[in-house]
């Protein structure tokens, strides 16, 4: 195993500290007085700078500095947080990805232009005078010197934990005059010193003409968890108010420095609240922190699927034994490998929440782009999903959003006109019906205009003029190659892919997408995605002496078909099922077996929504759950099948591709209606 | 078989002079073959193979190896030479092959499976353009020991090619 790059380390977690800034960001902007948030916002921007310094990604640093000190200003009370704060922050968060992603990236007049925006977002608003540059922080707060007395004890685990308690002590230095006295007398007898434990606190006089939540914030990271002990030692006037911090902070700087309450302890509540506020954000990283490279989810997986094999020939074998013992330990095994199986995959399973979170930033840069208002409101974000199915509806999804709030949703005066509420609703909403989980986006707009629709398809030559087609099928003519939107592609995603590309995705992940529309109501878009690529429910088949796997989901029913039924149906390939012409295909003569065909023919109806197609087959031997592997490079031409599994008895069974089979079927149908 | 296998790996640290490689050879119809050990994974005994309907007679097959599904592929057929019958002593060889950038197992049928043994690169030359019935441009260099000689296939050529030889026949 190589150790990874440090700098590969420091960008996934500069990537989870920006997605939780923009989160913050994001919520901020709906509740902008949310003292919770512009903490959880300023603490990302702390961290990212301490550790972009860290790692040597100086102009991150710097930049962030300066990000940090104009924020600063509204966590202080100094300004107040506002819509073109958060837009500005927002703008300065995609900066700093860019500078994550190419350290030496030279861009100052950006750098410039972000941090002027925000500048003057944080002194327009703020009651307080204006920042005299972003290089010189907060040195408008200064007030009279005055004298604290800080006694502070971190806990036992600092050291292990890799906090260094002198970088507080240095920090205060920089503050003001400062004296030092080190509280020895927790230290235990040498014989029963932990090497690794701190045992000593500190007492430090400071006199400074920074604020009490100056002097907190030297503590912010480990506030959780230690004793802090403020007070303040001038001969200044006492007020017996025990004003909670965010109410101090509101108050403007130079009455702070001299107001502050004397000698008091912090308030049981008010200190509680911030505790917990700030160890929140921490238990989640703490969740979050088992990275695992998802390669090795594969090879674990692998390893389970070759146990499973193993297991079943033991069961083989543990079946035509009379051992008792051996059949005890061989259902155990049963038991252990099916479970080890199940959480196997839930260990890659995760909630929709995640993908959905991502398009709030979208809808919020749409709303901006579009002029028009619009509410994103999610459902079912609990859904859970393999991580890879996830990653890879991401750009679809983006795609799908785009075009609802560009086409769907009107301009605010036709929305009123039309007698709807002034901001368009875009719904994303998750949930999971069986092996599949349909994920909808839905606006409330004007809907798909049929006609509008049917003409771009005739001039492009998708349809006949006049063809009478069916809804859904018309409907289904927006995924189109070709059906471009090129018109009114914004600046936003800058892809510019059509909605094409949405169809090719989900169809690689062997999910079908469903349109609803009704005119001046809205549409949804659905996708059904199977849960997850690396399992599969399958009906396991015999053509010739091959295994065949056929995805379960595709299956709509299992027909024995008669002998006279059988020889009638040669030279064509329809049969009449239920009424309705079902077109087939033989596979024994698709895959060339060159067996004789079993004396019961079965025909299994696989389809893709509207399109039916029947195969038939030797033997359906059973329902087969299994593991899929990809086919490999070498068998790329090879369109009939989606990947391979392996049996029970080791062997290899292909999968079929549904997908590519009906529209084998539906060429066939074609061709021999021609002749017809 | 797995001790040849953990033999080369062994070799493979000291190898002597820079000319002279590490080599597995075998035997495909008649003729001598080697491939440099360090590319070899596992030599196999023959396995329960299915067989891929509509791919090409090179790669017409699948193999399970070790819970990974791998092609099946038969220089013979890039060969141009005529096919035979499985004997007990066919064995899989199992390489790892750079294919359009990733690396995967491919699984070789081989009539047989020599030995591990030093060849000198410096003595093999170029195919002959004239007199040779394979396609040249499959055929990295022949070494000549013993009298005979033995066959360096070019691996990523014939697998660039999907098996076919292009060009007049």
């Amino acid at each position: 195993m190589s150790t990874p790059d440090p700098a590969d380390i420091f960008r996934i977690e500069a990537a989870e500290l920006l997605e939780q800034m923009e989160q913050g960001l994001l919520d901020l902007e709906h509740r902008l007085d949310d003292r919770n948030l512009v903490d959880a916002v300023f603490r990302a921007l702390h961290t990212l700078k301490g550790s972009g310094a860290m790692f040597g990604f100086d102009r991150l640093a710097a930049f962030t500095h300066h990000c940090e000190t104009a924020f600063d200003r509204v966590r202080k009370g100094l300004a107040e947080a506002t819509p073109e704060l958060v837009s500005a922050v927002l703008d300065a968060r995609d900066h700093m990805r860019a500078l994550v992603e190419d350290p030496t990236s030279e861009n100052t007049d950006e750098e410039n232009y972000l941090l002027e925006r925000l500048q003057a977002a944080v002194s327009e608003a703020g009651p307080a005078p204006v920042l005299p540059s972003v290089a010189s922080p907060a040195v408008a707060e200064s007030g009279v010197p005055t004298t604290w007395r800080i006694r502070f004890g971190l806990p036992e685990n600092t050291l292990v934990n890799g906090t260094n308690p002198l970088s507080f002590l240095d920090e205060l230095r920089a503050m003001g005059e400062c004296r030092v006295v080190l509280d020895r007398s927790a230290l235990p007898p040498l014989e029963k010193l932990d090497p690794t434990a701190l045992y000593v606190t500190w007492d430090v006089t400071l006199t400074t003409s920074k604020s009490r939540a100056d002097i907190e914030d030297v503590f912010l990271f480990v506030m959780d968890d230690m004793t802090l002990d403020i007070e303040e030692l001038g001969d200044s006037e006492t007020r017996p108010n025990a004003a909670a911090p965010a109410a101090v902070i509101a108050e403007p700087p130079p009455m702070t420095a001299v107001t502050e309450p004397k000698a008091e302890r912090q308030a049981p509540d008010t200190s509680a609240k911030p505790v917990s506020d700030a160890a929140d954000p921490k238990l989640r990283r703490k969740v979050e922190s088992v990275r695992v490279p998802a390669e090795r989810l594969d090879e674990l997986m692998d390893r389970v699927g070759e146990l499973v094999i193993v297991q079943s020939r033991l069961q083989q074998i543990a079946a035509g034994s009379s051992d008792i013992g051996l059949r005890t330990v061989s259902e155990e095994m049963e038991r252990l490998c099916s479970e080890l199986r199940v959480t196997m995959m839930v260990l890659r399973m995760v909630p929709v929440a995640t993908l959905f979170d991502r398009y709030r930033r979208l809808v919020h840069d749409l709303q901006r782009d579009t002029g028009k208002k619009i509410e994103l409101s999610t459902d079912g974000e609990s859904t859970e999903m393999d991580k890879t199915v996830i990653e890879r509806l991401a750009d679809p999804l983006v795609h799908l959003v785009r075009n609802a709030a560009d086409h769907g949703l009107e301009p605010i005066e036709a929305r009123l006109a039309a007698g709807k509420p002034e901001a368009g609703s875009i719904r994303l909403s998750a949930r999971q019906t069986g092996g599949e989980v349909i994920i909808s986006v839905t606006d409330d707009g004007r809907g798909i205009d049929r006609a509008k629709v049917r003409a771009k398809a005739e001039a492009a030559g998708l349809i006949q003029a006049g063809a009478t087609i069916p809804d859904q099928e018309l409907l289904q003519l927006i995924f189109q190659p070709g059906f471009s939107t090129a018109s009114s592609v914004t600046n936003l995603s800058g892809r510019g892919v059509g909605m094409d590309v949405v169809k090719k995705a989900i169809e690689s992940l062997h999910g079908s997408i469903d349109v609803a529309s009704r005119p001046g109501e809205g549409s949804t878009v659905s996708l059904r995605i199977p849960l997850t690529l690396a399992i599969i429910d399958g009906l396991l088949v015999r053509v010739g002496e091959g295994h065949y796997v056929i995805p379960l989901p595709a299956v709509e029913e299992c027909i024995e078909i008669s002998q006279e039924e059988d020889l009638r149906s040669r030279g064509r390939a329809f049969l009449s099922l239920r009424d309705t012409l079902v077109p087939f295909i033989r596979l024994r003569e698709l895959f060339a077996t060159g067996t004789k065909p079993d004396r019961y023919q079965k025909m299994v109806v696989v389809s893709t929504g509207e399109e039916r197609v029947g195969l038939i087959v030797d033997q359906i031997i059973g329902h087969h759950q299994t593991v899929i592997k990809s086919m490999s490079k070498l068998h790329d031409d090879v369109t009939t099948f989606s990947g391979a599994t392996i049996l029970g008895d080791g062997s290899v069974a292909l999968i079929l591709d549904v997908i590519n089979l009906v529209s084998l079927g539906q060429e066939q149908e074609a061709r021999l209606r021609a002749i017809a | 078989m797995s001790d040849l296998a953990l033999k080369t790996k062994a070799t493979l640290r000291d190898m002597p002079a820079d000319d002279e490689i590490e080599v597995l050879t075998f035997e495909i119809g008649g003729e001598t073959f080697a491939l440099e050990a360090a590319i070899v994974r596992e030599i196999l005994d023959l396995l329960p193979e299915t067989i891929v309907p509509g791919s090409r007679p090179f790669v017409n097959a699948v193999i399970n190896f070790r819970g990974k599904v791998i092609p099946l592929a038969d220089i013979r057929v890039a060969m141009g030479m005529a096919a035979a019958a499985t004997t007990i002593d066919s064995r899989v060889v199992v390489v790892e092959l750079d294919l359009d950038g990733a690396s995967s197992l491919v699984g070789l049928r081989t009539d047989r499976v020599n030995e591990v043994t030093t060849l000198s690169k410096a003595s093999g030359e170029p195919p002959p353009r004239v007199g040779l019935k394979w396609p040249p441009q499959f055929i990295e260099c022949l070494i000549q020991r013993e009298g005979a000689f033995i066959i360096f296939p070019n691996l990523k050529a014939i697998f660039a090619s999907k098996g076919r030889a292009s060009g007049p026949d």
